[in-house]
């Protein structure tokens, strides 16, 4: 079956495409995923690829080959609300390991998983989120968190819905 | 002794709103894009002033920017372009991100003047996706607000100057850093680097002449302009001119990113400005310059200044100014198999020795911290890292190298002694024992 991208896509493609030349619209690929998959809590699907690819007429394996390239994009289902711990070294020597464990421990799911009722994709994050400073640091659907205690950790898994 | 902090990239930061136009402009913000447009500065004079200023690509290699700027065709008649590497991810690096939240007008700024030097018209400002909830909308309203002032456009100001920006996010790729590949991703494709020649300055973007430079060395652009090269190179010692910043992150009291002179002493960073080893505890080592970079032993990392030649000769480098400060805690086994791992993560996979090695090199360091290593490991450790070094496109491969050799030849007996004692680590047995 095909999937009709939504008029809000497409309007956030067509901004993207207009920042490139004539017959560049491959350059639009990696934000019209960005935005597909937004649209589609956090993941995407096969037939929305393809209708990406049609939407900008380029071949479908244009798009899979970056929607399974970037750690970013997920292609299969996963929880809505996205959690990203850094575990990169600034975070390590402050802390991520425990963070890391305290949240496992909480969702009862490890990381890569999605909690069964659907409502958080714990991401296995392996670059370093440059936010050192502020280590230890997670990303929760993009938003940065920094200086992270388990009792702050709580508050803000608490909140998602 | 007191440094004076803040005199470039980090100059806005004091305002209250220090991204908006009317702070940059209260900072004497794009006084030298106006005169540009006014026809008072010629592209040769730019290229010159930058040249003579020392600046140093701060995205981690270090190379001349105004060296790389005269490489470009400047007066060829065919499209050439600028991009902007925002793609900040090396390990322990995050002031990129404290430019384009808090003072994005002086990239901007930096952007155009860069551009106008090289006979660009079209730049683009690649930042990585992660970014995409403060620093991107940050840097869009930057750009929104130069548009409206007339700062940007065509024709910009009756000048006959033109100069479009665009921002551009990326998905999450360490790799993506590496300029080429950022040039393939910025077309949409998979990150991967290109073999090189042809340089971007010939063959770029969309196959036209690209000059890439990093967030810090374009921001710091306005500046130099302003106030002359002599000032930015006698900021630091010779053959480091200017600030940097220093981004301070892991066992200290008061982690942070700090615009500094180059050349500052390691002993005043850690302890002056940063408050000391976390807790009081002794300094055990330092990655100078990002995951990428050589660790250092304290007993050499203090007697180094941070500059190029410094923590070169030290046998490190400067790279891209991330300081990681690790105290006598630290278990550096631990420690180098979680550096492994990143590199083994993010490597693109299209040269066997990089794909290969680092795997290698990631389930070595397993087995050691699991209990299951051997004696003869340790030097197949700087084997596997020999034989990725140099034999690969690009410098990811040095980049998983280097933590390996360094590792192993500063904290030999930290490995060995895991290796005889069922994967335990020297430092929570010497805290056990001291219990």
């Amino acid at each position: 079956m095909s999937y009709q991208l939504s008029e809000d896509v497409t309007k956030e493609i067509d901004r993207w495409t207009a920042r490139f030349p004539e017959g560049r619209q491959r350059s639009a690929v990696l934000s019209s995923l960005h935005a597909v998959q937004h649209e589609n809590n956090g993941y995407l699907t096969v037939e929305q690829m393809n209708a990406v690819a049609e939407y900008l007429e380029l071949p479908t394996i244009q798009v899979y080959e970056v929607a399974t390239f970037y750690s970013m994009f997920q292609t299969q289902e996963v929880g809505r609300h996205e959690v990203s711990i850094c575990t990169n070294i600034s975070c390590m020597l402050r802390g991520a390991d425990d963070i890391v464990a305290h949240v496992e421990n909480k969702l009862a799911i490890k990381l890569g998983e999605s909690t069964p009722d659907g409502r958080i994709f714990l991401r296995r994050e392996e670059e370093c989120v440059a936010a050192c400073c502020g280590a230890p640091v997670m990303m929760v659907d993009h938003k940065y968190h920094e200086n992270l205690t388990n009792e702050q950790v709580d508050e803000i898994l608490d909140r998602l819905v | 002794m007191a440094y004076q902090q803040n005199l470039v990239c980090f100059n806005t930061f004091a305002a209250d709103e220090p991204w908006s136009l009317a702070t940059y402009e209260e900072h004497d913000g794009y006084q030298t894009w106006r005169k540009v447009l006014a026809g008072k500065l010629s592209p040769e004079k730019i290229i010159e002033e930058i040249k003579d200023s020392g600046l140093r690509g701060r995205g981690g290699a270090g190379f001349p920017t105004g060296l790389k700027w005269s490489f470009m065709p400047r007066d060829a008649d065919i499209q050439k372009y600028l991009v902007c590497n925002s793609d900040e991810s090396e390990p322990g690096t995050c002031h990129d991100r404290e430019i384009l939240r808090y003072n994005p007008h002086s990239l901007i700024e930096g952007m155009a003047i860069a551009s106008y030097a090289m006979g660009v018209t079209v730049a683009y400002n690649y930042i990585r996706g992660e970014f995409l909830d403060e620093p991107v909308p940050r840097f869009e309203a930057a750009l929104e607000e130069a548009y409206a002032a007339g700062l940007l456009g065509k024709n910009i100001q009756s000048s006959g100057i033109d100069f479009d920006l665009y921002t551009f996010v990326g998905a999450g790729a360490y790799i993506c850093g590496e300029e080429t590949a950022l040039l393939e991703s910025l077309e949409g494709k998979q990150g991967r680097p290109r073999f090189k020649p042809p340089f971007p300055a010939n063959f770029g973007l969309y196959g036209k002449p690209t000059t890439i430079n990093n967030t810090q060395s374009l921001a710091s652009v306005p500046t130099i302009m302003r106030k002359g090269a002599a000032w930015f190179a006698a900021l630091g010692p010779e053959g480091s001119g200017g600030t940097a910043l220093f981004s301070v992150s892991g066992h200290v009291e008061k982690p942070g990113n700090y615009e500094l002179p180059m050349g500052i002493p390691f002993k005043d960073l850690l302890d002056d400005i940063c408050g000391g080893v976390l807790g009081g505890r002794q300094l055990k080592a330092v990655i100078p310059g990002g995951s990428s970079c050589r660790v250092l032993p304290a007993e050499i990392i203090m007697n180094c200044t941070m500059d190029y030649n410094s923590l070169q000769q030290a046998g490190s480098s400067f790279g891209t100014g991330a300081v990681v400060v690790m105290d006598e805690t630290t278990c550096m086994v631990n420690m180098l198999r979680r550096i492994a791992r990143f590199y083994m993560a993010e490597s693109c996979g299209q040269c066997t020795p990089c794909r290969e090695g680092t795997g290698w090199l990631y389930r070595m360091l397993t087995r050691i911290t699991e209990g299951r290593g051997e004696v003869a490991d340790l030097d197949k450790l700087v084997d596997v890292a020999n034989k990725i070094e140099g034999h690969t496109i690009c410098a990811l491969g040095d980049a998983a190298a280097w933590p390996v050799q360094s590792f192993l030849q500063h904290f030999h007996h930290e490995f060995e002694y895991m290796i005889h004692n069922s994967g335990r680590s020297i430092v929570a047995d010497a805290i056990e024992a001291a219990a």
